[in-house]
């Protein structure tokens, strides 16, 4: 099962080597991985995709934790959670075709950011679903390039409903 | 005041406390090594670095100390890595001082750099690059912090030379702040009282011991609750020595090469308290028929050891001490309040059934010399008060098998790693810390090669370290796996040319004895014991003779090949 989980951690040289090293070398699966900084000045957040049974997961959750430099991690599984991730798509886009991609990017309410005269680029956000259906129907007119973020995710506030 | 960097790492080493150094140095460390003189630690200079590290290890095993590490950089840094991997599996505490090129050098190809911090990540508790000398302070406590506590390991600290050399007036931080890193050592009262419950109602109990047992000093609980419960008990290669060895209710080692009653057993038990172990696949056997119908207590200090190879019933994230004191007043408690019959009895007839069955043993010979007799006869002359430090191969299964270990930290042994050449620095390291006790390092004829080298530093400073090279002309313990499963082809395990190791020993000024028959062995065995010198003692033994019993790799412990 796929799970996505927030790994807090201090923002010194070589951490994200510990925990990519830790993933690689225990032969554990990242499917995708994104770090920035928080708003606590020396610490980092990093999202991390990752695949795997109860027990591997477990593991991974454990061996993280282990780590001198990591503060916290969340399996964001456990909790309800907004995951967004953002996504570049360069698109052949013809005089005839465009139209049609352009219908596509205001269903899916995405922007166009560059245009030339054979291309366009489309920023999208949105989650994994919504980004696996957007690629695969602009996918006819032939994609070009593409640039991914990677999911980063956020615990939701309290509901009131 | 203000300080060169290279004193201010020697006051802070003085200041936590540290005796002995050992180490080789080179143009990255020419700074500490100058003010080293004025400070007073004892430094060993060896022949090699990667025995400095294993002889920090073995210093560490027999004092429960941190070992202490000072190399250069570049080589002398890529040498340390065997030894630093030994000390991560066996959770030994040390602190690696490594040398590197001057900071604006870092990262250009410099001559003697490597990337030290990124070689050693996977295989230490945690490393450092000193960037700041005002750090460096601050940075050495962590680094024998972390060292220690918790499950211990190694921490290695990367030295610029420019660092060194640069002058800064010192702050010494009182304590460590470390707000990621909080070992937890109380255990979880309820846990404990489910894992009594399951004991106290157990029909065939057994406890199962490993590393963790000696590192947290448990022993002696462990040893009170075995008895006060009449629970046998088996242990891991690390935990032997956790209890005693000539107790009636002692099995002997589990696993690949454990003893048929303790593998039983296991196969057997209704309920494991295993404590300190981490369920290596020598322990194991075929993990999924593993003690198929016990439950399962876990008390380990390292959440990541529990349920990582086998499903735990009851875990206990804690100290082995801490865990054990409490299950002991749990037990106190309900002693107070009824009595508690030995339920038992049974369980240990057929413990003692499985025992005369097949006991451990071997085929004995008046012609040729039998390596576990060497063993037994070392016991017997020594009574078991020795530190006993093995290579990796067969002799260090016969020296687990037929030694008997009566207290911890008598037996020093690289079980994770498997480090060949490991004993002998190991060996140096623990004579040194205990200068008048007996420390043999049972060797075998290829792995003393490794690092023979240290008979130089051995014979240097005066220590009587005994070496028996059990020699069969063999790389022995892959000789019998190809003659066992791989249809005798002995593909590149014959040592057809062996040196003279008694004309070896004598070379680097230290005494060398052979025995070719059984009937010399005791002789042999007593003047090399006697002697205050470095000994090397060669046994020239049978060639083709196996460690047994003997569970074949990915099989279950139950398939066991006897004798």
């Amino acid at each position: 099962m796929r799970h996505t989980l927030s790994v807090l951690v201090e923002d010194e040289p070589g951490v994200l080597s510990r925990v990519a090293g830790l993933f690689s070398g225990r032969g554990f699966n990242i499917e995708s991985l994104n770090v920035a900084p928080t708003l606590e000045k020396g610490t980092s957040l990093m999202t991390i995709v990752t695949e795997g049974d109860e027990q591997i997961i477990e593991q991974i959750i454990k061996q993280l934790r282990k780590l001198i430099t990591v503060i916290k991690v969340v399996d964001m599984n456990t909790v309800r959670t907004v995951e967004r991730e953002m996504i570049l798509i360069k698109v052949n886009a013809q005089n005839s075709s465009r139209a049609e991609i352009l219908r596509i990017v205001d269903i899916f309410r995405c922007k166009v950011v560059d245009v030339s005269i054979a291309e366009m680029t489309i920023e999208a956000t949105g989650n994994t679903e919504k980004l696996s259906a957007l690629i695969s129907l602009l996918q006819k007119f032939g994609i070009k390039e593409i640039a991914r973020t990677g999911i980063v995710a956020m615990k939701r506030s309290m509901q009131l409903i | 005041m203000k300080m060169k960097g290279a004193r201010i790492l020697l006051e802070c080493l003085k200041q936590e406390g540290v005796e002995v150094i050992f180490g080789f140095p080179g143009g990255a460390v020419i700074d500490i090594y100058h003010e080293l003189p004025n400070y007073p630690i004892k430094h060993y200079l060896v022949r090699h670095e990667q025995a400095a590290v294993h002889a920090a290890d073995g210093y560490s095993r027999a004092t429960g100390k941190v070992g202490v590490v000072l190399v250069t950089s570049g080589p002398g840094a890529t040498n340390t890595v065997t030894g630093i991997a030994t000390a991560y599996m066996d959770s030994i505490p040390l602190v690696v001082f490594t040398g590197q090129v001057p900071r604006m050098l870092i990262g250009n190809d410099a001559f003697q750099e490597v990337d030290i911090v990124g070689i050693t990540r996977p295989c230490t508790k945690h490393n450092y690059l000193v960037k700041d000398l005002s750090q460096l302070p601050r940075i050495i406590k962590e680094a024998f912090y972390i060292a220690k506590s918790g499950r211990p390991g190694p921490v290695l600290v990367d030295l610029p030379k420019d660092i060194m050399a640069s002058v800064i007036k010192p702050e010494y931080p009182k304590s460590v702040h470390l707000r990621s890193y909080n070992p937890h050592y109380q255990p979880n009262l309820k846990q404990v009282k489910k894992a009594l419950e399951l004991i106290l109602n157990a029909k065939r109990p057994l406890i199962f011991a490993g590393g963790g047992v000696i590192a947290s000093s448990a022993h002696e609980e462990l040893t009170w609750l075995a008895r006060e419960l009449k629970i046998p008990v088996t242990a891991t290669l690390m935990g032997l020595g956790s209890f005693p060895g000539n107790d009636p209710l002692w099995l002997g080692m589990l696993g690949m090469h454990g003893t048929y009653v303790a593998n039983m057993a296991v196969n057997h038990a209704d309920v494991i308290l295993a404590v300190g172990v981490r369920f290596d696949d020598r322990v194991t056997g075929r993990v999924d028929t593993f003690a198929p119908s016990a439950k399962i207590i876990h008390v380990d200090i390292d959440p990541t050891s529990i349920r990582k190879n086998v499903q735990v019933d009851i875990p206990i994230v804690a100290d082995c001490k801490e865990a054990l004191m409490t299950l002991k007043n749990e037990l106190i408690t309900i002693k107070k309040k009824k009595d508690i019959s030995d339920n038992y009895e049974s369980w240990r007839d057929k413990i003692t059934a499985w025992n005369e069955a097949h006991p451990l043993t071997y085929v004995k010979s008046d012609e040729v010399i039998k390596p576990q007799f060497v063993i037994e006869k070392l016991y017997e002359l020594t009574g078991g008060d020795a530190i006993i430090t093995t290579e990796v191969g067969q002799n260090q299964m016969w020296a687990a098998q037929h030694f008997r270990y009566l207290r911890p930290r008598t037996l020093l042994s690289s079980g994770g790693l498997g480090t060949m050449g490991y004993g002998f620095p190991a060996a140096i390291g623990a004579q040194i810390a205990y200068p008048d006790k007996l420390v043999v390092d049972i060797a075998g004829d290829g792995s003393i090669q490794m690092n023979i080298q240290e008979l130089a530093t051995a014979v240097w400073y005066n220590l009587p370290v005994k070496i028996i090279i059990l020699n069969n002309s063999y790389l022995g313990m892959v000789r019998q796996w190809q003659e066992l499963f791989y249809n005798r082809n002995y593909s590149s395990t014959h040592l057809e040319y062996n040196p003279d190791f008694v004309k070896i020993a004598e070379a680097y000024g230290a005494e060398g004895y052979r025995a070719t028959k059984p009937d010399e062995v005791e002789d042999v065995l007593k003047r090399a014991l006697s002697s205050e010198k470095t000994c090397v003692v060669e046994m020239v033994i049978e060639k083709e003779e196996n460690v047994y019993p003997m569970v074949p790799a990915g099989a279950s412990l139950s398939e066991m090949l006897l004798v």
